[in-house]
C-alpha cells in the first residue's frame, strides 16, 4: 500500500501503523496486567468510555468536544438518526471505516454496526488460550462514553469478531434510556 | 510507582518500534553501518511513523547521537508554556522506547533518552555502548 504525500499534510495526524501497533501494546501490556480476558475486556471498554465522557479525569480533551467542533453535528431526532452519525461521522473520522447500520430491533431501540474492515485489528492473530478477548473492545467503550456525553445511556458489546472466526465483525448497540441532568459539576 | 509507569510505556513503544522497523525495511537492502540506521530512524522511519523528518541529528562519533525534533508531533498537542513540562518524560517514554525497539530489530543494543527545554522541540539521545 503506497503512502500517498498529499496525506501527510494535516499537523494532526501521525501513521496509521503507529496507531494500529500502539493499540496492539495497549491490549497486549493490558493481558500481562490483568491475565483474564474477560477482565481485559473489562479494562478495554474503560479506556474507551474515558476518551469521551472522561469526567472529572484530568486527561486532556473530551473527544466528544473535538468531534462537535469538528462535525458540526447538531442534535439528533431519534436513535436512528444517532446510529447513523455514530456510523457515518464518529467511525469515518476516528477510524476512517463507515460501518453499516442494521439488524434493527422491532422496537427500534437497539440495532448493530457491522465492519468489513477493522484498522485496529489490522496485524492481529489471536491466540488460542485468548478465544475470550474481544481485542477491539475498546470500541463498545467509546461508543458508550460519547452517547453518555449526550445524556443517553446505551449498552454495548461485541457479537461477532472476524478475529475469533466469525464472518464479520459486529457491535450491538442498545439503548437503556435519557439521562437527565447530567452535566459535569463545575460547568453550567 | 510513577517510574513503573514510564518503564512499561517504554516497554510498550519498543515493542511497537521493533514492528515498525520490520515494517517499513521490508524491502530495502542491508545497511551499511551504524551512522546509515540512524539515518534511517531519522528519515524513513520518523518519516512513515510521525509524518515529518526530524530536524537535526549530531553525533560525536563515539556511539553518542542526538535527534532534535523542533515541533514533534506527540507534543504538539499540549501547551506550549511552561505548565506541561514537567509532565513531559511520561509522554516521551513511549517514544524513546520506539527508538529502542527499532534499533534493536537491526541489532543494535541502546539507552535512549529524552529531553525537552521548550515545547514541542524535543531531543533524543541514543547511546550505543561500545562493546
Amino acid at each position: 500500500m503506497a503512502r500517498q504525500g498529499g496525506r501527510a499534510t494535516d499537523p494532526r495526524k501521525v501513521s496509521q501503523e503507529l496507531f494500529t501497533l500502539t493499540y496492539g501494546a495497549l491490549v497486549a501490556q493490558l493481558i500481562k496486567d490483568y491475565e483474564q480476558d474477560d477482565e481485559v475486556n473489562k479494562q478495554l471498554d474503560k479506556i474507551g468510555f474515558l476518551f469521551f465522557a472522561c469526567r472529572g479525569y484530568n486527561i486532556g480533551v473530551r473527544l466528544i468536544e473535538d468531534f462537535l467542533a469538528r462535525s458540526g453535528i447538531g442534535r439528533c431526532n431519534d436513535f436512528r438518526e444517532t446510529a447513523d452519525v455514530i456510523a457515518k461521522n464518529g467511525f469515518r473520522m476516528f477510524l476512517g471505516i463507515t460501518p453499516q447500520v442494521t439488524n434493527w430491533s422491532a422496537a427500534g431501540d437497539e440495532f448493530s454496526l457491522i465492519m468489513d474492515a477493522n484498522p485496529l485489528a489490522d496485524f492481529v492473530e489471536l491466540p488460542d488460550d485468548h478465544n475470550q478477548l474481544n481485542y477491539s473492545n475498546i470500541l463498545c467503550g467509546v461508543i458508550r462514553g460519547a452517547l453518555e456525553s449526550v445524556q443517553m445511556a446505551v449498552d454495548v458489546r461485541f457479537v461477532q469478531d472476524i478475529l475469533k472466526g466469525d464472518n464479520q465483525t459486529e457491535i450491538r448497540v442498545k439503548f437503556i434510556k435519557r439521562l437527565e441532568d447530567a452535566l459535569p459539576a463545575g460547568e453550567e | 510507582m510513577t517510574n513503573n509507569i514510564i518503564s512499561k510505556l517504554e516497554q510498550m513503544g519498543c515493542r511497537v518500534g521493533q514492528s515498525l522497523a520490520e515494517r517499513f525495511t521490508r524491502d530495502s537492502p542491508r545497511f551499511g553501518s551504524e551512522l546509515d540506521i540512524i539515518k534511517f530512524i531519522c528519515k524513513e522511519f520518523w518519516v512513515g511513523t510521525f509524518k515529518k523528518q526530524v530536524d537535526n541529528l549530531r553525533t560525536n562519533h563515539l556511539g553518542v547521537y542526538v535527534i532534535l525534533d523542533s515541533r514533534f508531533k506527540l507534543l504538539t498537542h499540549m501547551s506550549a508554556g511552561e505548565q506541561y513540562l514537567e509532565s513531559a518524560p511520561k509522554y516521551l517514554a513511549f517514544t524513546c522506547g520506539l527508538v529502542r525497539g527499532a534499533l534493536a530489530s537491526f541489532g543494535i543494543n541502546s539507552v535512549v533518552t529524552a529531553e525537552v527545554s521548550t515545547m514541542p522541540s524535543c531531543k533524543f539521545q541514543i547511546s550505543i555502548p561500545k562493546t
